[in-house]
C-alpha cells in the first residue's frame, strides 16, 4: 500500500495546478480545491488505518533504496497529523467559501487564494511524511512560501507591515535549519533522517550538543517557543480570518512535529531536556500574561496559541513515551481547538463589526449561534472538564509527575495557573462580546451604522450582516469535532499512546526505513 | 574533510555582512542582507562536499575517493531555487510596501507601542481598519487602495501607480 504515501503530497498539488489553470472560473477553482482535500482526508485516513493495524510504511521515491533514494516515511504520529491537518484544512477552506461567496467574490475574485491554499497543504503534507532532512526542509518552504503570500494577500498596508515581519522571521529560521542540514551532513554524511539517527551516536556529544541546538532554534522559530515567539502576534491578527486560523492551527504543530522528531529520532540523549522543560515553562506563562493583556481578540487569541505550545513542548522535553504520547495527543486537540476558535473570531468581527472586546456588546442576543460556537472551544482551550483540553493536560501533568523532578512538578504548577489565566482571558473576551449589554458599551456605534458608511459600491447592510450557513456550518462542524475527541479520548489516546511508544526512542523509525538493522523494537510494535 | 581557507573566510564574510544588513530597518537592505546569508549557506553546504575531486560517475575508473561529492550540489541547486523565489517575492513586497506607504522601512507594532505607553486597552485604529478589509476580495479594498494611489499620482510623486492599481489586483 506504499502507492498511497505519495499522493497525500501530489493530490493538494496537482489541485494547486489546476485551481490556478481555472484562475478565472472561481466555482471550479472551489470544487478542485475542496475535492483535492476530501481525497487526501480520505488517503489519510485510510493511511491511518493501514499504519495503525499493519504496521508504518516506507516508500523509497523513484524506487532508489533507503540511503540514496528520497524516504516517504508514515508511521502512526504522521498518518494522524495528515489526517487532523486535512480535517482542519477542509473545515477553513469551507468556512473560506462561504465568507468569498457571502462578499460576492464572483466579481472581484482572488483568483490566486485557492491554488495557494492547496501549495500550503502540500508543504504541510510534506513536512509531516518527509523522512529525509532535505526533503522536509522543502516541505517547510513550500508551506512558508505559500503563507507568504496568504498573510499578505489583497497587500493592504496593514498587512504589508504583518507580512514583512512574518517574513523575514521565517527567512531567517528557514536559513538556520539550511545551515543546520549542511553542519549535520558535514557531521554525519547524509540527510536521510534514520541514517543521521544511526550514525549521529558516534558523534563526539559535544558537536551533538551544538547541532541539536541549531536544530531545535530552527524550529523554535516556526513553532513560536518562547525566546522565539515575539513575532507570531504580531503578524498573526491581521490576515484574513480563514488565513489566521489555518495558520494558528497548523504551522506552528509543523514546527512542533520536527522538535518532536528531533527530540525522538535524532537527538534521542536527554542532554537537552532540561533546557527544554525551563523554554517550556517561560513559553506558557509569557505567553498567556500576554494574551491576559489583549483587547483585540485576534491578537489575544495568538498570545494563547504561543502559550499553549508550551504544553507541547512539556510533553516533548519529558524525554519518555508518556509524554509523547500526551503532547500528540495535545496536538490534535490545540489544532482543532485553536482553529475553532480563531473561525468563531472571525464570525464575531463578521456580525459585531470588530475584533476589538472594548467595541464589541450584546452580541449573545444578536448571534446567539457565535456566542455557542465561541463558548465550547473557549472551554476546551482553558481545560475544563471534560473537554479533550482537560484529558491533554492531564495527560501532560501525569507524565510529569511520573518524570518527578523538582522543574517537572513546577511544570504542573505553571500548567495548571496558565490554563487558569486562559480560562480567564477567553472568558473575559465572551463576558464582554456576548454578555453585557451593547448600551453598556461607551460610545457604541451599531455594527449596522458602520456597514452602510464602510461599504462602498452600495452593498446592502443586509447583505454584509447575513452569517452565511457555510461559515456557521464549517465553525460547528469543527466544534463538533473538537467534541468528538473528547467523546473518543479513549480510543485516540490509545492511538497517540500507540504512536508515543513508536518514538521511544530512535529504533523503530530506523527499522521503517532500514528494516532488520535494529534488535529491539520491531515493525509490529 | 580537508576545507579550502579561502571558501570558509568567504562563507564568513558573507555571513557576517548578511546578518548585519538583516538588522536594518530598511527593507531593501533586508533583502540584500537575505541574499547574502543566502549564498553564505549555499557555501557552507558546498565546502561540506569536502576536497574537490573529479566528477562522478560519468567517467569510468574513477575510484569513489577522488570524485567530488554530488549531493551537495544537488542540495544547493534546490536552496538556489528557493532563494531565488523567494527573494523575487521580497521584491514584489518591497515595492507594494513601498507603493502604499511611500516608505521602505519596517515600522514598530502599533499595539506595541500602545503597550509601551501604557494604555491598555486602545481600541487602535488599525483594528477598525482590519474589520473593513479582512474579508479577501472586498471590493471596498481595490476601490480604496487605487484612490489612495490617484490621489498620490495626482501629488506628481509618481505618475502611473494608479494605473497599476487596477492592473496589479
Amino acid at each position: 500500500m506504499t502507492w498511497l504515501v505519495p499522493l497525500v503530497v501530489l493530490v493538494p498539488l496537482i489541485g494547486a495546478a489546476g485551481a490556478l489553470i481555472l484562475g478565472k472560473n472561481p466555482p471550479a477553482q472551489r470544487i478542485i480545491a475542496i475535492v483535492s482535500l476530501v481525497i487526501v482526508l480520505g488517503i489519510g485516513g485510510m493511511l491511518l488505518y493501514i499504519v495503525d493495524t499493519q504496521g508504518p510504511l516506507a516508500m523509497a521515491v523513484g524506487g532508489w533504496a533507503a540511503p540514496f533514494g528520497i524516504m516517504l516515511v508514515v508511521d502512526r504520529l504522521a498518518a494522524l497529523m495528515v489526517v487532523v491537518s486535512a480535517l482542519v484544512l477542509l473545515a477553513v477552506l469551507v468556512f473560506s467559501v462561504g465568507q468569498g461567496l457571502a462578499d460576492g467574490d464572483n466579481e472581484t475574485p482572488v483568483s490566486i487564494y485557492y491554488p495557494t491554499y492547496l501549495i500550503l497543504a502540500t508543504g504541510v503534507f510534506n513536512a509531516f511524511i518527509a523522512g529525509d532532512l532535505f526533503n522536509l526542509y522543502v516541505g517547510f518552504e513550500i508551506l512558508l512560501v505559500a503563507s507568504y503570500v496568504l498573510i499578505t494577500l489583497g497587500g493592504t498596508e496593514a498587512r504589508i507591515r504583518a507580512g514583512t515581519t512574518y517574513i523575514v522571521v521565517s527567512l531567517v529560521s528557514s536559513m538556520l535549519f539550511l545551515a543546520s542540514i549542511a553542519m549535520i551532513y558535514a557531521a554525519v554524511g547524509t540527510v536521510n533522517i534514520a541514517q543521521i539517527s544511526i550514525r549521529m551516536a558516534d558523534i563526539p556529544i559535544d558537536v551533538q550538543v551544538i547541532l541539536h541546538i541549531m536544530l531545535l532554534v530552527a524550529f523554535g522559530i516556526k513553532a513560536a517557543v518562547f525566546p522565539l515567539s515575539f513575532w507570531l502576534p504580531d503578524s498573526y491578527p491581521t490576515a484574513p480570518a480563514p488565513v489566521t486560523a489555518v495558520f494558528a492551527g497548523l504551522l506552528t504543530k509543523v514546527g512542533v512535529y520536527a522538535i518532536i522528531r528531533t527530540e525522538t529520532i535524532i537527538f534521542p540523549g536527554p542532554e537537552l531536556n532540561i533546557v527544554l522543560m525551563v523554554v517550556a515553562l517561560l513559553t506558557m506563562v509569557v505567553g498567556v500574561l500576554g494574551a491576559v493583556a489583549q483587547a483585540d481578540i485576534k491578537r489575544l487569541l495568538s498570545f494563547t496559541l504561543v502559550s499553549h505550545i508550551g504544553y507541547m513542548i512539556l510533553g516533548v522535553s519529558l524525554g519518555s513515551a508518556l509524554g509523547t504520547s500526551a503532547a500528540i495527543y495535545y496536538i490534535v486537540h490545540h489544532i482543532v481547538v485553536q482553529t475553532t476558535l480563531f473561525l468563531g473570531a472571525g464570525l464575531i468581527e463578521r456580525v459585531g463589526g470588530s475584533t476589538s472586546i472594548t467595541k464589541l456588546g450584546g452580541l449573545l442576543k444578536s448571534a446567539p449561534i457565535v456566542a455557542v460556537l465561541f463558548f465550547i472551544p473557549a472551554l476546551n482551550l482553558g481545560g475544563i472538564p471534560p473537554f479533550s483540553g482537560f484529558i491533554g493536560k492531564l495527560a501532560l501533568f501525569q507524565a510529569s509527575a511520573d518524570q518527578g523532578s523538582v522543574l517537572a512538578y513546577v511544570l504542573i504548577g505553571a500548567g495548571a495557573l496558565v490554563s487558569l489565566l486562559t480560562l480567564y482571558a477567553l472568558i473575559r473576551v465572551w463576558n464582554m462580546a456576548f454578555w453585557r449589554p451593547a448600551k453598556d458599551v461607551e460610545g457604541y456605534e451599531s455594527p449596522l451604522l458602520d456597514n452602510v458608511t464602510e461599504a462602498p459600491g452600495g452593498r446592502t447592510v443586509q447583505a454584509t450582516r447575513r452569517l452565511p450557513r457555510l461559515m456557521i456550518g464549517a465553525t460547528a462542524g469543527v466544534v463538533v469535532v473538537s467534541v468528538a475527541l473528547t467523546v473518543f479520548a479513549g480510543p485516540l489516546f490509545a492511538l497517540s499512546s500507540r504512536a508515543g511508544q513508536n518514538l521511544e526512542g530512535p529504533s523503530t523509525y530506523v527499522d521503517i526505513v532500514f528494516p532488520g538493522t535494529s534488535e529491539s523494537g520491531g515493525i509490529d510494535e | 574533510m580537508s576545507v579550502s581557507i579561502v571558501m570558509l573566510a568567504v562563507m564568513a564574510t558573507l555571513y557576517a555582512s548578511g546578518v548585519y544588513l538583516l538588522l536594518e530597518r530598511s527593507m531593501t537592505r533586508v533583502l540584500l542582507g537575505f541574499l547574502l546569508v543566502g549564498n553564505a549557506t549555499n557555501l557552507l553546504i558546498l565546502i561540506t562536499a569536502g576536497k574537490v575531486g573529479s566528477a562522478p560517475i560519468v567517467a569510468d575508473g574513477v575510484a569513489p575517493e577522488d570524485m567530488t561529492d554530488p549531493l551537495p550540489e544537488a542540495l544547493i541547486l534546490t536552496a538556489i531555487v528557493i532563494t531565488f523565489g523567494v527573494s523575487a517575492f521580497l521584491m514584489a513586497l518591497i515595492y507594494r510596501s513601498w507603493r502604499l506607504a511611500r516608505e521602505d522601512s519596517v515600522e514598530d507594532d502599533a499595539d506595541d507601542i500602545a503597550l509601551r505607553a501604557g494604555t491598555l486597552l486602545v481600541p487602535s485604529d488599525g483594528n477598525e481598519q482590519d474589520s473593513s478589509d479582512s474579508e479577501f476580495g472586498n471590493r471596498g479594498e481595490a476601490a480604496i487602495s487605487s484612490a489612495r494611489d490617484s490621489a498620490r499620482s495626482d501629488d506628481g510623486m509618481a505618475p502611473g501607480t494608479a494605473a497599476d492599481g487596477g492592473g496589479s489586483r
